[in-house]
């Protein structure tokens, strides 16, 4: 290539998911930090095969209950109990009627809930991103088919682009390959 | 045990194939089908030359569709004085279909979320059409409560905002916890059929080749490439929409129970309508699903490989179970208006719903009620009807499975209707007594919400993948990790 592109990684293919999992545990144990492995489907104990910990989208997803719990709370009271305090159908409008005002309480609870897990979602794992340099090589395409693939960045400390090479190769990568940026 | 000539070995060997195949589960997707095969037989669906069929079958649902609307148009034109809704029945086919289609939506949620928390891995190829009909399903339901109270324009009252009047909506009446129950239950139900559908709209957006689908995938797909380090967050937020979404779909029928439940109207005010509703609610919704599901497995010949005889089923089994929760909350409404020997309450079960001209109205010496028919249309398909699937024999049978959920369908409508207008038209004074007669405009309306419904059943099935490819993937074998093609299914060799 003409102008040399940064360089984004080494990426290597590998034959089946049992494959990728045991590579993945070998690149964890060599210590490398930037890398990730890519599949057409969740593999059950890719996580701890990469190291990686429990996710922590849930404590978002709890915030976010919480925000619309209040929200109900203020939302339904303040009106209710302070700006426009009366009895209708023999329910009155202090705290006393809770069971009257819970549905609205639990439905933005649930509302608040899955709209912060659909934004955590969306910052964790980066998305939208439309360009991604791992796009750029034509194998990558069949990730979404039957492909799974192994990339280790540049960016990585341990990142040298003849031994990461090697090793790569060496732990049953196919097609061991530079992807640039 | 001698069994002739066989040698000792052999023997010992049939057994331990015999023990095995007693042990091992039914593979969910049949005929040893590898990833490539699912990601081709499932795409080819969206990729494939237009159908003729398509093209014929959308013509007529969407003009179904368009009748629909101008029905809807009349109605908002005119006035609500064009449907037959008059004192003393003030709701009727209107808040009926709203209930039928509200309790349709309900099959996909259960099946997306409950069963997915039960760790029900047959789900995963029935998933994605059922919850794209939850969403079309609740498209048609909102409708109903959205023109029904003629003013459309004021529809904005509804919400919680300061206005120049200082009105606020009253926090404390069912009619406004509907209005957020059905708005959350939209929302998040598109929102997890959306996170469920990028993985595939990235298998489509990998293989597409016009253009036109490369942008339009390549978008909606938001760039996802199957990173572990965003899968972790994916099932993670999978989990927890599963978590969040089955306490919503149980409370969504709940709540459009206490739209009655709360009342003090006799026939309606039942502490048993909540459970009773969402039972009921999932009964019809499976029923839709299969109404649904077996066309599209004609259609599409390759989707009975992964929507197998032992699919259908389990259906066909949660249909029992549901069908039967409903026959007994028939059952023990009618104890309960006994037993609370109130006057009222054991009229409208007597005589205004149960007593027929021929049995029952002669053996408890009452008239027969003016709605007799339909109270025991609702008998009949919905308890009676699916007592066939007690039967293994007739859960394997197509015919007699679509025949039976079409008549749970057009029962479920009926249990609906049953409650609602039964329990209005004969109010506490006689000479406020009415029958109830739909007009054109509402049987109209009825009609063309199920165009609207298959029109965009039949867009989903011509654009969408149908079935949820990585979620299948994940039951095939060769999925495991711990997988080796030299054994089969991670057993280790004899």
């Amino acid at each position: 290539m003409a102008e040399h592109p940064k360089v984004y990684g080494i990426a290597a293919e590998f034959s089946s998911a049992a494959d990728l999992m045991h590579a993945a545990e070998k690149v964890r144990d060599a210590g490398f930090k930037r890398w990730d492995v890519h599949s057409p489907f969740p593999i059950h104990g890719m996580d701890k095969a990469m190291g990686l910990g429990k996710s922590w989208l849930s404590a978002v997803v709890f915030c976010g209950g919480v925000t619309g719990f209040t929200t109900a709370v203020l939302l339904q009271f303040i009106p209710s109990s302070f700006l426009y305090p009366m009895i209708v159908h023999g329910k009155p409008f202090d705290f006393m009627t809770v069971p009257a005002f819970f549905p609205i309480m639990f439905e933005l609870t649930i509302l608040l809930s899955a709209l912060s897990c659909i934004a955590a979602l969306c910052i964790f794992t980066r998305l939208p991103m439309w360009y991604h340099p791992m796009f750029n090589w034509e194998r990558f395409s069949r990730v979404t088919d039957n492909g799974f693939f192994l990339v280790i960045e540049s960016r990585d400390p341990k990142f040298s682009e003849s031994r990461t090479r090697q090793f790569l190769g060496e732990i049953g990568g196919e097609h061991v390959t530079l992807v640039h940026d | 045990m001698a069994t002739g000539s066989l040698s000792p070995a052999n023997e010992a060997n049939a057994a331990y194939e015999q023990q095995k195949a007693a042990v091992t589960r039914v593979p969910l997707v049949t005929n040893d089908r590898n990833l490539p095969w699912l990601t081709q037989n499932v795409s080819s669906i969206v990729e494939s030359k237009t159908p003729i069929w398509w093209w014929i079958s959308i013509f007529f649902t969407s003009l179904v569709a368009a009748f629909g609307l101008f029905c809807i148009g009349y109605q908002i034109s005119t006035g609500v004085g064009v449907w037959g809704e008059n004192h003393p029945v003030g709701w009727a086919w209107d808040i009926t279909n709203f209930v039928f289609w509200i309790g349709i939506g309900h099959a996909g949620t259960l099946i997306s979320a409950i069963l997915f928390l039960t760790r029900q891995k047959w789900r995963t190829s029935i998933n994605r059409a059922a919850e794209a009909m939850t969403i079309f399903a609740v498209v048609c339901a909102g409708i109903f409560p959205g023109i029904h109270i003629g003013r459309v324009w004021m529809a904005w009252y509804l919400a919680p905002v300061p206005n120049s009047n200082a009105i606020w909506p009253n926090f404390r009446s069912p009619l406004l916890w509907d209005v957020f129950a059905v708005s959350t239950y939209f929302t998040v139900s598109l929102l997890f059929w959306y996170v469920g559908l990028v993985p595939d709209l990235a298998t489509l957006r990998d293989r597409a080749k016009s253009k036109v689908s490369k942008f339009a995938y390549g978008l909606f797909s938001l760039g996802w490439r199957g990173g572990n380090r965003q899968w972790r967050h994916y099932e993670m937020a999978y989990l927890v929409l599963a978590g969040i979404s089955t306490p919503l779909v149980l409370s969504v029928h709940s709540v459009v129970s206490f739209d009655f439940a709360t009342s003090v109207l006799p026939g309606w005010h039942a502490t048993i309508f909540p459970p009773y509703f969402v039972a009921g609610a999932i009964f019809g919704g499976f029923a839709m699903v299969l109404t649904i599901l077996i066309p599209a497995r004609l259609i599409y010949p390759q989707l009975k490989d992964m929507i197998t005889p032992q699919h259908i089923d389990k259906m066909c089994k949660i249909i029992l179970l549901t069908g039967s929760i409903v026959g007994y909350a028939y059952a023990m409404e009618f104890f309960m208006a006994w037993y609370g020997a109130n006057p009222y309450e054991i009229w409208v079960f007597l005589r205004n719903r149960v007593a027929d001209p021929f049995i029952f109205g002669p053996l408890f010496n009452v008239p027969p009620a003016p709605y007799w028919w339909a109270y025991w249309a609702m008998i009949s398909c919905n308890v009676i009807s699916p007592q066939f699937f007690w039967f293994k024999r007739n859960r394997h049978n197509l015919w007699l499975i679509f025949i039976v959920v079409n008549l749970v369908n057009a029962g479920m409508w009926f249990e609906r209707f049953v409650i609602i207008v039964t329990s209005l038209h004969r109010d506490f004074l006689p000479s406020s007594w009415g029958m109830f007669h739909p007009t054109w405009a509402e049987i109209g309306l009825f009609v063309g919400t199920f165009g609207i419904f298959l029109t965009l059943f039949l867009l989903f099935m011509r654009f969408l993948p149908m079935v949820t490819i990585f979620e299948v993937k994940t039951v095939l074998p060769e999925a495991d990790p711990h997988h080796h093609p030299n054994t089969h299914n991670g057993e280790v060799k004899h």
